[in-house]
């Protein structure tokens, strides 16, 4: 027997499916369509301070905005960014979105870190055999809602405070419309670079706008002498930065205090956005 | 997606879609010539990658409620939000059992909203009431909560 084929039957899908996706990617722009810019905070290993250096530059920014800035943590299984920022829950929800936490210097936050009782890890419901098979998924619809539920209203500058290594920077590089680009953050070390390196390309490929790169960690000053050693060997920032012809933003010192980023780092950062 | 019916050789349209409530769900599409009928029965893994994705098989009848996904997937703290009702443009809300039209809770299905996990209960209670409100019912009951739950597939609500 022979029947039409799924392309000879010219009616559209019954399941609904393909039109859902695009509304949902909808819900997204529309959301997303006050906030000025977009970036990207990723690295290629974790530990290298990422989620520090996301609430720094974050508070850095602002003062130096009108309308300020939002933080969405997209680290969901580790989530770190909104205790860094004093964000805290409960979320109020209304009827055409969810408020965001509000931190210190007015930063708009989203984070698992509201919903997740606390030190349970991020689980899921529904059966857990073969859980990996949608776990994936699960995470993405979850940052997707986070970006288009979430009212962010007027923001200058969302920072997306990403998990290590390139999926997320991927996947959300092709849900956001207005994706302004990604900042990377190293430490010295090869190690530290060769991993951000597979990153940017990933990224790069993907079609995402490199920023800059920030060298963490870059060395320990003395606060007695006011010297600064090094803590790792390597550069890996400044290699980062003329393999992909990025402006290296910054290398920012290990400080017991954690003073933060510095005005150099916040001016480089403003120059690449404008 | 699509059904065929192959006699006829026309594209099949959705009916309806039924969760039963033991992880599978269920798709009835039906020829619009010949009106011969089928159902696509899900596996419970099939409809977790389905649910996965934040879609529904045949489309969405109500809006959806914010962080739907999350709320519905995520294993989440009670306490987690504050579900604050109606919401108007200039930011002011008025409570639920303020707003008109707005259907009653019998105090069974309050009971039995109360046993639903913090993380969910407000989201769940307003697809709830906007199924009602979309029936034009007046009280929500257990019965109104078990059809609402089969035809919207709120498993585990």
């Amino acid at each position: 027997m022979s029947f039409r084929t799924y392309f000879d039957v010219p009616d559209a899908d019954r399941s609904g499916l393909g039109s859902q996706i695009a509304e949902q990617r909808r819900r997204v722009a529309e959301r997303l369509a006050k906030v000025r810019r977009v970036v990207l905070v990723m690295s290629g290993k974790g530990g290298v301070g990422k989620s520090f250096l996301t609430a720094a530059l974050a508070r850095a920014m602002a003062g130096q905005t009108r309308s300020g800035v939002g933080v969405l943590d997209a680290d969901l299984r580790s989530p770190t960014v909104a205790r860094l920022l004093g964000a805290s829950g409960p979320l109020s929800v209304l009827d055409d979105g969810v408020r965001p936490a509000v931190g210190v210097d007015g930063i708009k936050v989203m984070s698992t870190e509201f919903l997740l009782a606390e030190g349970r890890p991020l689980e899921w419901r529904g059966p857990a055999e073969e859980r990996f098979v949608w776990r994936g998924s699960l995470e993405v619809g979850t940052l997707r809602e986070f970006l288009s539920d979430v009212l962010w209203g007027e923001v200058d500058v969302l920072f997306i405070d990403l998990p290590p290594g390139a999926d997320g920077a991927v996947e959300l590089g092709g849900l956001i419309p207005n994706l302004t680009g990604a900042v990377a953050v190293t430490i010295p070390s090869e190690e530290s670079r060769r991993s951000v390196s597979r990153t940017l390309r990933a990224a790069r490929e993907a079609g995402i706008r490199l920023l800059g790169v920030i060298e963490n960690l870059s060395g320990y000053r003395c606060e007695g002498c006011a010297a600064t050693q090094p803590l790792f060997p390597g550069n890996a920032g400044a290699q980062l930065a003329e393999e992909f012809k990025v402006a290296l933003l910054g290398r920012v010192p290990f400080s017991p205090e954690g003073n933060g980023v510095g005005d150099g780092l916040r001016d480089a950062f403003m120059k690449v956005l404008a | 997606m699509k059904f065929l019916c192959i006699g006829c050789n026309e594209a099949m349209v959705f009916s309806e879609r039924q969760e039963p409530g033991d992880g599978t769900f269920a798709a009835g599409f039906a020829c619009p010539k010949c009106g011969h009928a089928i159902a696509l029965l899900a596996n419970p893994m099939e409809t977790q990658l389905v649910g996965a994705l934040g879609v529904k098989i045949g489309g969405r009848t109500l809006d959806q409620a914010p962080l739907e996904f999350v709320r519905s997937k995520m294993v989440g703290q009670d306490g987690a939000f504050v579900d604050q009702g109606a919401h108007t443009d200039s930011g002011q809300r008025t409570a639920d059992s303020d707003s008109p039209g707005k259907p009653q809770w019998s105090s069974e299905a309050q009971a039995r909203l109360e046993r639903v996990p913090g993380f969910v209960r407000g989201m769940v209670k307003r697809i709830y009431t906007d199924y009602a409100v979309e029936r034009r019912i007046a009280e929500i009951t257990p019965d109104v909560m078990d059809r609402a739950r089969a035809e919207l597939g709120l498993e585990g609500m």
